[in-house]
């Protein structure tokens, strides 16, 4: 990346879009629509100037470091559209609680979304964005970040509305948090920002995945110069392999959307996808999903399973497509891709390995599902 | 009788119709007065039969006039945009999202001001008449009289997008305003967007309206005259003047309308070929399937429901190479065909001179391709076809084989089997097939709300659902006897335990139609 100026780079407006390509890739299916992510960002920008985007080694010890998110119904935020006065006003709620003023920004969730809502909110404070993230990826649940893993606690946490209506939750654990600021969020109109996991920067550097908004970039950037070449997936595999994090990759099938069951249940999109392969043997590729792809499988064989990655592209374009955008007859193929290692320790694999979602199986590496397949 | 006409970028096409009859079809050159293009088309049918202008009922025009417009950027005019939004959604303004060549044209009078609803009906805030009036008046001193109005989610409750818009009649008299309710979907950013679209359509709609209209009146034609919609169904030309951005996706809506209806097949997958493209669709139950992602026009994105059509460079002009070896399109000489083709005396190898020599077709003077490479014509013929081949293959929901019917001009490329369809059907007239889709159109009507099933019961709440997609199709001239709700689709809502998303469409025949056909039976 030729931005890289020995200590970080400035997030300027011509980033936005592969960022927010990569964003929806590492999205896994979920996370929300990047592209108003992209917008606001893009609007901030324009407003306020290009955010410095810093490691996480840049940041002091001691300096107080505060998440930055937008939370609610992906069909209520495309319409009541969540403004970064939102996320301002949630971080400025927790300032106040723990009464030290913010020194950087740190992305909670690279997938989607919230990967570009810290962008926004880093150039109208002027702050420092810290080139990290709690995940790698995305998920559905507040509770399952690596900062968790690290038993940094989610709250106090704070939500609020566009009026600047605010609540501080101070919850007896994680999951108390998650429940308490789902139902807080629907009675403030589905789409409001949040802050939280407060903590200082030696603690940003212990446990957060680090890279991650570089990789995002890194990653739709491949993606774009491959469509340019016409050889997307190669240009998107090539670019992946020589990351830290996910360079364990594949194109594990290619074939039709044949079969989508999709339902909403506690506030999820739940559902399964069937693809038919291309080769003409009629075998079907399975993936289930909570919010994200959680599980690839032909038969009772897996192919990639949480939290490693599991996305369904574009056959031609390598266009991430969520579990909204699925439709009958899409011609796709689905990749599985390696997690960063630090999301593979059994603490870890407790808040979002298989079991975490009800699957009744191990987590196996997607490199030896792979290598087994 | 009936005429449909369809004014495309390159031809004018017109079909008289009796009742399920084709009785004369045309195809001629548009105009760029456009008037004078659909006076010609419309001359020819009727002189083909000998008919008088008064025999007939009703005109049905199809028009891609104003998405050329709009890809084109001419005809548009500013528009001053409001949100009643405030305080949400302020990060992200009407516009944000537009290329700045089209947005220096609509100009940035851009308003944002307190209202709006919440997903569940609540109001974000209560509309102030005051700040209305001042930012009106704001807009009425620069002297910008095409207003957008839209509204955080307008679709569930149209209150503060109508109060608006009596507030701008009382300032602003001689304003054209566009609410985004009458629009689109959930979706603010997308619907705004056409909205803004349709306001700065507001002054091309009233000429190219004229231009049928004066049309008309040369060919002493006195029926009503009806325009083609996005899915396929009409509106009055008075509608038109108000909502010309409706009119969009109606030229591949009418082309497989066209074909469904000449081949008598419900289910089944379209292919028009043209000049420079070969389109691509699937009918599902007589109507085309609809694409589910956001559709961008002219660079600026929007939710309609559009068709959803494949695309691939191959038409009757695509251009052949043989340069490491044999290549089809996407560069096409398009509506040059009869200048620059080999078989009319030019100088560029196209498709068309491919299935000329290889005597699958007369055109022009096969003589001139007599002399091509025999081993290129043939590989050059097979590419075409597996291309076609392959497209048809892409869009099937299943491995099973489909019927395909090909339509448009180039159907003629289409050469040997295609290993993807089950039969191939090419219907007579369908060279004409978008101008008989626009002939055969209904009227119809759409909601897309957002209902709480757990407050109103699902029945209930489908019900009022129904009740207002009818009455919509009613207003549209519908006779309420022949109204069939056609499509029902229920979205639950993420984290929202009850609050369902509901779309329904409604469709019946013209009165106007009805009324004829039983005037004539009573003649009989």
């Amino acid at each position: 990346m030729t931005r890289l100026s020995g200590n970080g780079f400035d997030v300027t407006a011509d980033l936005l879009e592969d960022m927010a390509r990569g964003a929806a890739f590492l999205g896994a299916g979920g996370g929300g629509d990047p592209y108003l992510g992209a917008m606001t960002a893009l609007h901030a920008i324009q407003t306020y100037g290009a955010p410095h985007c810093v490691p996480a080694s840049a940041i002091g010890d001691d300096d107080p470091v505060y998440t930055a998110a937008m939370m609610g119904a992906p069909t209520v935020m495309v319409e009541k559209l969540t403004g970064i006065e939102e996320v301002e006003a949630a971080i400025a709620a927790l300032e106040r609680v723990m009464g030290k003023p913010a020194k950087a920004i740190l992305p909670a969730e690279i997938g989607g979304l919230n990967a570009l809502v810290p962008v926004a909110v880093a150039a109208k404070r002027g702050l420092p964005l810290i080139d990290a993230d709690g995940m790698g990826r995305a998920f559905p649940e507040l509770q399952m970040v690596t900062f968790a893993v690290d038993g940094v606690s989610t709250s106090p946490l704070a939500v609020c509305n566009e009026h600047g209506e605010y609540h501080v939750i101070n919850a007896r654990n994680n999951k108390a948090s998650e429940d308490a600021a789902r139902r807080l969020v629907i009675e403030m109109g589905a789409a409001v920002g949040v802050s939280c996991y407060p903590m200082d920067g030696a603690t940003a550097k212990r446990s957060a995945v680090h890279g991650t908004l570089s990789l995002a970039y890194g990653i739709g950037k491949a993606i774009s110069d491959g469509r340019r070449r016409g050889d997307p997936f190669d240009s998107l595999i090539a670019y992946l392999k020589s990351t830290d994090y996910y360079n364990k990759c594949g194109i594990i099938f290619s074939g039709k959307v044949v079969d989508l069951d999709r339902r909403t249940e506690r506030g999820f999109t739940l559902g399964a996808c069937k693809i038919l392969s291309n080769e003409g043997d009629g075998s079907e590729l399975e993936v289930i999903y909570q919010n994200e792809y959680l599980r690839a499988r032909v038969g009772d064989r897996t192919l990639a399973i949480v939290p490693d990655l599991t996305c369904i592209l574009d056959a031609e374009t390598a266009e991430p497509i969520t579990t909204e955008g699925l439709r009958y007859g899409q011609r796709v193929k689905v990749m599985g891709v390696s997690c960063a290692p630090v999301m593979r320790s059994k603490a870890a694999l407790d808040l979002f390995g298989p079991r975490a979602f009800g699957l009744d199986e191990p987590f196996r590496p997607v490199e030896d599902l792979i290598v087994a397949a | 009788m009936r005429i449909g006409v369809d004014v495309g970028g390159t031809n004018t096409d017109a079909a008289l119709m009796d009742g399920d009859a084709v009785v004369a079809t045309t195809k001629t050159a548009t105009t760029r007065d456009v008037s004078s293009g659909v006076v010609s088309a419309i001359s020819a049918v009727l002189a083909e039969k000998g008919q008088s202008p008064a025999s007939i009922d009703v005109v049905m025009i199809g028009t891609t006039h104003f998405t050329n417009a709009m890809v084109e950027r001419r005809g548009l005019a500013r528009v001053a945009v409001i949100r009643l939004c405030l305080p949400a959604t302020r990060s992200l303004p009407p516009m944000i999202d537009w290329p700045a060549d089209i947005a220096e044209i609509i100009g940035s009078d851009v308003y944002l001001a307190k209202g709006g609803y919440e997903f569940d009906g609540r109001k974000i805030n209560d509309l102030d008449p005051d700040e209305l009036r001042g930012i009106v008046a704001d807009i009425k001193r620069k002297g910008v009289p095409n207003i957008a109005i839209s509204s955080v989610f307008a679709p569930l409750n149209a209150e503060m997008e109508q109060r608006a818009a009596e507030i701008v009649r009382e300032v602003y008299p001689e304003a054209r305003v566009t609410l985004s309710y009458e629009i689109g979907r959930v979706g603010l950013l997308e619907r705004e967007n056409a909205t803004i679209i349709n306001a700065a359509l507001a002054d091309l709609a009233v000429d190219v309206v004229e231009a049928f209209r004066n049309a008309l009146r040369e060919l002493r034609i006195s029926a009503p005259l009806y325009i083609s919609q996005n899915d396929g169904t009409l509106m009055s030309a008075e509608m038109v003047e108000r909502y010309p951005v409706l009119t969009f996706a109606s030229g591949p809506t009418n082309s497989m309308r066209g074909a469904a209806f000449l081949s008598k097949a419900k289910d089944a997958i379209v292919v028009d070929i043209g000049g420079t493209t070969t389109d691509v669709g699937v009918l599902v139950g007589g109507f085309p399937r609809q694409a589910s992602s956001r559709v961008e026009i002219g660079g600026v994105r929007t939710n309609f429901r559009m068709p959803d059509v494949l695309s691939i460079g191959v038409g009757g002009g695509s251009l052949i190479s043989d340069k490491d070896g044999v290549k089809v399109g996407p560069k096409s000489v398009g509506y040059r065909l009869t200048e620059e083709a080999l078989v009319f005396g030019g100088k560029t190898l196209t498709a068309s001179d491919i299935v000329v020599a290889a005597g699958a077709v007369e055109m022009g003077d096969p003589s001139l391709v007599r002399d091509l490479d025999p081993s290129l014509v043939e590989a050059a013929r097979a590419l075409i076809n597996q291309k076609v081949n392959e497209a048809i293959d892409r869009v099937k929901t299943s491995a099973a084989k489909a019927p395909v019917i090909l339509v448009g001009g180039g159907a003629v490329l289409v050469t040997g089997d295609l290993p993807a369809a089950s039969e191939v059907i090419r219907p007579e007239h369908s060279s004409v097939a978008n101008a008989i889709g626009a002939a055969i159109a209904q009227v119809g009507g759409e909601i897309d709300k957002v209902y709480d099933f757990n407050a109103l019961g699902r029945e209930a709440a489908l019900d009022i659902a129904r009740g207002e997609a009818r009455d919509r199709a009613i207003e549209a001239g519908a006779d309420p006897s022949t109204i069939a709700i056609v499509h029902v689709e229920e979205i639950p809502l993420a984290y929202l335990p009850g609050a369902v998303r509901v779309n329904v469409k409604a469709v019946g025949d013209l009165h106007a139609t009805k009324a004829q056909r039983m005037k004539g039976a009573a003649a009989e």
